[in-house]
């Protein structure tokens, strides 16, 4: 039996993976030997079980691997017309489990529950997926749970793994898997995305690509919402601020203040319907028999808000983090004589300001000081001293 | 309350309010003497509100067989079902000449009603506040006096720092120097001598010792919290607010008023006198320096370096040695 292929490219399930053309033609031609093995191809070996897709940022590694999914469970490998292309999208297909965490961590039980499921058939005629989106963010004892399963998987389960870069994740866990990087995709690309697809106008889509570096998600937030790129101006106004050590500790302060609000603003609106939901399926406020530990379930949801509003405030604080990072790039990209394009081109004056007064040496110094900033963070360091360290870094670098 | 006498007890319902309990206790304790004083056979009874049955208050409000003076004790009053409450306000109307009640509420919400409706009957009230961390060394003086004995004011402040607030050990304490130093003035010595030691010491202590230049004391109360438990994570906390605050203060234009001064630093105003203090013998680059030396402390007591202890007395030295950076 022979399975008819469309012709590779960008269109079907890969339309969503911009500038990523080199892995669309790894990925699909794994397609086509996962179809063969199925037919009961003897000559296929080498099929791979298990996946690790890194990529910067924004590169699209959950989205490769959902499309991935979606080819593998599709009949005519990855049309992204039928149904079981479009269920594997949206995470509703019944063999595609999907892993993603708003929380810290993936904690181990959940990780167990995982290994349970990939020892079974799948439901259907083709693959079990499972598709861990954050393998970053593993505990240790999870990740160990993992490894029996990623290493000798059921016949039909195929584990596909997502972090940042192959350092986030154990070498035990790495050497089991079959490795595949993501590009930064280039500009131009993100920008036709945006223009083509959201219908953004031109000369907004190309502020927003240049702007988000190639992280897709954060240049459609870019070209949506005005108060995302008024808090990125905000950011890139800094550098220009640090006259005194006054200035440097409210600078600090502005910022977390900033990435609080933005937290919240996320938290707020999704919050309170999921802890609705919750109080409905309890039956809170109603008459008749109470349902047992409807308390603690509450009290559990509500631990969990705290922790995902955190990881929000992280997260924007990082975003922060990279703009400012931006801006000490061009500097150093002027500075260098590179004759690269801007990142923050809508600030040139102050780049350049900064660019003439500045060494290199001392750019460098203050990208150093970015850098051990975040590792402070993830160290859990308190956010506004940290911050605090890194202005007064900034001001006046060693 | 000073001293009363059985007369000033008997036929009167005294009424003990406020959350100190040792307090509480020995007013209690105060009016159970006066009255055995005046009649060694005198009957005392000691019941908690729980403890009241339907009944039972004029049970226990009615003339006894065998002594003709008798003393009544309501403890948590706030416990009493409603009608022994209902029996006791009755009888507060009209006290009987040979019983001396006494009635102990420890303060909150519950049972305020009696306490208001006993208020306005006109009984004897006697609150029982906990002491402000300032009239302690006075409460000490008292404490010993009462014993017979006497001690300075800065004896008296150095007992408060080395048991803490807690009146039961205040007193005992006071007790046992006036009953060992047989008769002679308690000095800071002899506190020294028994009592080594500091109950408690507050990481803005420490981080208020670093701040203003002493490094000696700063390290010395760094030891005695980091022994009695004071979290690592606390102290790096006090220490970055503090040198936050004087990061802001300094930098702050000049001729404010004191309020407008205190809302830009984002400190209280009272807290402005400090600063200004702490402000001498500080430049920005030292500023600098010692934000950066907490922050690097933080990250040290938060599992990047093995010895969460050493990196604090390390943050304290960076500290007072940024001080003198011009």
């Amino acid at each position: 039996m022979t399975v008819e292929n469309p012709p590779v490219g960008r269109q079907g399930v890969w339309a969503d993976l911009v500038g990523q053309e080199p892995i669309v033609a790894v990925l699909s031609m794994a397609v086509d030997t996962a179809s063969a093995a199925l037919a009961g191809d003897p000559s296929v070996t080498g099929m791979s079980h298990a996946w690790l897709f890194t990529g910067p940022p924004g590169s699209g590694r959950s989205n490769a691997a959902r499309a991935y999914a979606a080819a593998l469970e599709c009949e005519r490998g990855g049309c992204g017309e039928c149904s079981e292309c479009r269920t594997t999208l949206a995470g509703s297909h019944p063999d595609v489990t999907l892993v993603r965490t708003e929380q810290l961590s993936i904690k181990v039980d959940e990780v167990r529950e995982l290994v349970r499921k990939a020892a079974m058939s799948p439901t259907g005629r083709r693959w079990q997926v499972l598709v861990v989106e954050d393998a970053d963010r593993l505990t240790e004892q999870a990740a160990d749970a993992l490894l029996k399963s990623v290493e000798e998987p059921a016949a039909r389960t195929i584990w596909l793994l997502c972090a940042p870069t192959i350092e986030d994740v154990v070498p035990t866990i790495r050497s089991r898997c079959r490795m595949l990087s993501l590009r930064t995709p280039p500009p131009g690309a993100v920008a036709a995305v945006l223009t083509e697809r959201d219908g953004v106008p031109e000369d907004v889509a190309t502020f927003a690509a240049r702007a988000s570096q190639g992280h897709i998600g954060r240049a459609r937030a870019l070209a949506a919402d005005e108060a995302t790129r008024s808090r990125r101006r905000d950011v890139l106004a800094l550098p220009s601020r640090l006259h005194d050590i006054g200035a440097c500790v409210m600078a600090a302060a502005q910022l977390i203040e900033a990435a609080d609000e933005e937290a919240a603003a996320i938290a707020d609106r999704l919050d309170p319907a999921e802890r609705a939901g919750l109080e409905q399926a309890l039956g809170v406020g109603t008459r008749g028999v109470r349902v047992r530990g409807a308390a603690a379930s509450l009290k559990e949801l509500a631990d969990q808000h705290k922790t995902r509003r955190k990881r929000f405030q992280r997260d924007a604080l990082d975003r922060s983090l990279t703009d400012l990072m931006s801006f000490y790039r061009d500097v150093l990209m002027l500075q260098t004589g590179s004759g690269v394009v801007l990142v923050n081109e809508e600030v040139r004056r102050d780049v350049e300001a900064m660019a003439h007064r500045e060494s290199a040496e001392n750019t460098l110094r203050r990208i150093e000081a970015i850098l051990e900033c975040r590792e402070a963070l993830e160290g859990n360091v308190a956010p506004l001293l940290a911050v605090e360290s890194l202005m007064l870094d900034l001001a006046r670098p060693e | 309350m000073a001293r009363p006498r059985a007369a000033d007890v008997l036929g009167r319902v005294t009424l003990v309010t406020g959350p100190e309990e040792f307090l509480a206790e020995r007013t209690v304790r105060t009016v159970i003497d006066a009255v055995r004083t005046a009649d060694a056979e005198a009957d005392v009874t000691q019941v908690d509100g729980a403890e009241l049955g339907s009944g039972a208050f004029s049970e226990l409000t009615s003339p006894s067989l065998f002594s003709t003076s008798r003393v009544v004790v309501v403890r948590q009053v706030q416990d009493a079902p409603e009608e022994p409450v209902a029996g006791l306000l009755r009888y507060a109307e009209s006290p009987d000449d040979d019983l001396a009640l006494v009635v102990v509420h420890p303060g909150g919400q519950k049972g305020r009603g009696v306490v208001d409706k006993l208020r306005k009957i006109g009984v004897v009230e006697v609150k029982s506040e906990t002491p402000k961390q300032y009239e302690l060394p006075r409460f000490v003086t008292a404490e010993v006096q009462a014993e017979g004995g006497s001690i300075g004011e800065e004896a008296a402040a150095a007992l408060v720092d080395a048991i803490g607030p807690d009146l039961r050990a205040l007193s005992a304490a006071g007790g046992q120097l006036t009953h060992d130093s047989g008769g002679e003035p308690i000095t800071v010595d002899v506190v020294r001598r028994y009592f080594g030691g500091r109950a408690e010491v507050k990481s803005f202590a420490v981080a208020d010792a670093a701040i203003g230049g002493d490094p000696a004391r700063s390290l010395e109360q760094l030891r005695w919290a980091m022994g009695n438990g004071v979290a690592p994570v606390l102290m790096t906390s006090a220490f970055a607010s503090g040198l936050r605050a004087l990061a802001r203060y300094v930098s702050a234009p000049r001729g404010l008023k004191d309020n407008d001064l205190a809302r830009e630093v984002g400190v209280p105003p009272w807290k402005l006198r400090t600063l200004r203090t702490q402000a001498r013998g500080w430049s920005q680059t030292g500023l600098a320096a010692a934000i950066k030396a907490v922050a690097r402390a933080d990250a040290e007591v938060k599992g990047a370096a093995d010895d969460a202890d050493h990196a604090l007395e390390r943050m304290v030295l960076a500290v007072t040695g940024a001080r003198t950076t011009r």
